[in-house]
């Protein structure tokens, strides 16, 4: 098993690897931007190392000081979270170069799959069914208007290379398209490096249903069922549940055993996530994969009983899916995610702070992941999570009236939070009613507006 | 003609200036770009009208509420 491995992340992800890493017996190292030098994690790890100025450019992002430490500590692993370098082939290259042991899957994989018109070819010669969408836009605006008319209007405009939501912009008509397509440009270089944009039909409130999948090095997949996450805002997710309810289990699970046959037989490995849009009659249309661990993880934590995080570094050091895994792996009860983070509830409008007061809720069921404490500063540099609330129950009714409780006895000062937003979610009608999809958040914040102006008047 | 003071709604970074020292700007139009939580927001004239004056450049850092444009509109 590894010996030693760094965490080259920040945040809740880095603190939820740190424990798992400790759980495995291996020894820890952190790392951290200046602005991160005082968050309470770190001193969780063996060891933590500063690696440059608060923008993550010159920090997380950094490939050149996160291999200084790496040598310098003599880690025999990298545990890279999400976001930042996770999804980063040349990274992952130059880890597994420095004679040290990636833990995600192997590089051609980050590559095949993190570039999304690659990803979907892949994933469609072998079966996988998709929504029309168009090859690489070049710099032919007339080649890009007619490849939209071939899709039909409204598409979206989507990085290649990217993900998290950035760079995504709908187009309903020729000149909002040219628009989208100049923006998602430069956002995309800037974000991801990669300048590459493609057109996907734009499906108007679709499901976004994903499958987990364990992979190992030795050519077996399996999947650990599936995740509802389709209450988003700007493309970004904010509550994550699983089981995706409301769904027939037939065709859930008839979708998660195509994707886990069309993964075997690419002979993936380590760790992904399969994202689909399910619109009803139309099935799982494959969106995108992601070669990482994801936010959510937790959901399916709480629901199958794995812990997803040291799964996922055994299979990377290496060692078989069925040592890792029971040979049956059942759905208990019902969990659900709401991410917290540090925004305008209505306007989703980013709001840094320090964070004066700060109180977890406690008790069965309940789970909270964090990388900060009462007062840290949430910065204006990385993405404004605060915190994962997970709460697990007996059913979905059980798990909602749970997660309510637990965000009523939730205390953040001195940001502003989505909290209003997650609570406003959880009384709407169709929500609670697992009539969702990917426009009720925009429902949501509407009802509020309106409850707002009442109160107001 | 009245000095409207433009305040960032948010706590970040000025990534882009979008407008110079005595521009006309119509309403709404962007006059500069904050960066925060890896979300680009851009500062809108809140009228039509001249800017007077900017108050930050590029790279700097700004603070909700912080005046950061003074436009004569």
């Amino acid at each position: 098993m590894f010996h030693k491995v760094l965490v080259a992340n920040r945040g809740a992800v880095a603190a939820r690897v740190l424990r798992a890493l400790k759980q495995l017996g291996i020894r820890t190292v952190a790392v951290y931007s200046e602005a991160d030098r005082d968050l309470p994690y770190l001193a969780c790890a063996d060891e933590a190392h500063a690696i440059g100025p608060a923008d993550a450019r010159a920090s997380y992002l950094n490939q050149d000081a996160l291999l200084a430490v790496l040598a310098e500590t003599r880690a025999d692993g990298l545990h890279p979270g999400y976001g930042f370098l996770s999804e980063n082939a040349g990274f992952a290259r130059r880890v597994a170069g420095q004679g040290a042991g990636f833990i995600g899957p192997g590089a051609d994989w980050i590559e095949a799959m993190g570039h999304k018109t690659r990803a979907r070819d892949l994933m469609a010669a072998r079966g996988m069914p998709l929504g029309p969408s168009s090859g690489l836009l070049d710099d032919d605006a007339a080649a890009t208007l007619a490849a939209a008319r071939r899709i039909g209007y409204p598409v979206l405009v989507k990085p290649a290379g990217g993900g998290g939501g950035i760079g995504m912009l709908a187009a309903h008509d020729d000149a909002q398209l040219l628009a989208a397509v100049a923006q998602a440009r430069s956002l995309s270089q800037r974000s991801f490096g990669c300048a590459d944009l493609y057109l996907e039909r734009l499906v108007e409130r679709p499901r976004h249903i994903e499958f987990q999948v364990l992979a190992d090095r030795h050519g077996n997949v399996r999947h650990l069922y599936e995740r509802e996450c389709s209450v988003q805002r700007r493309h970004q997710k904010v509550v994550e549940e699983a089981s995706a309810p409301g769904l027939p289990r037939a065709a859930l699970d008839a979708a998660a055993d195509r994707v886990t046959r069309i993964l075997a037989d690419m002979r993936y490995d380590v760790i992904g996530t399969v994202e689909t849009l399910y619109d009803g009659a139309g099935g799982f249309n494959f969106l995108e994969m992601n070669t990482r661990l994801q936010v959510e993880h937790a959901v399916t934590e709480a629901v199958t009983g794995i812990d997803l995080v040291q799964a996922q570094v055994r299979l990377a050091w290496g060692e078989r899916l069925d040592a890792v895994l029971p040979s049956s792996i059942g759905l208990n009860g019902h969990a659900i995610e709401a991410r917290i983070y540090a925004e305008d509830p209505m306007r989703f409008l980013p709001s840094p702070g320090l964070l004066a007061g700060l109180e977890w809720p406690s008790g069965p069921g309940i789970r909270v992941e964090t990388g900060y404490a009462q007062g840290s500063r949430v910065t204006p540099y990385y993405d404004p999570m605060i915190a994962k609330l997970i709460v697990h129950a007996e059913d979905r009714p059980r798990a909602l009236a749970a997660l309510e409780e637990a965000l009523r006895a939730t205390v953040v000062e001195g940001v502003k939070t989505n909290i209003p937003f997650v609570l406003a979610l959880l009384r709407n009608e169709r929500f609670v009613n697992a009539d969702i999809d990917t426009g009720l958040a925009a429902e949501v914040v509407r009802d509020m507006k309106t409850a707002a102006a009442a109160n107001a008047a | 003609m009245a000095r409207i003071e433009v305040q960032s709604e948010i706590t970040g970074t000025v990534w882009k200036v979008e407008t110079a020292v005595g521009a006309n700007v119509a309403a709404e139009a962007a006059l500069l770009i904050v960066e925060s939580m890896k979300m680009e927001i851009p500062v809108p004239a809140p009228a039509a009208g001249t800017v007077l004056e900017l108050r930050v450049g590029e790279g700097d850092p700004v603070e909700e509420g912080q005046v950061v444009a003074v436009i004569e509109g």
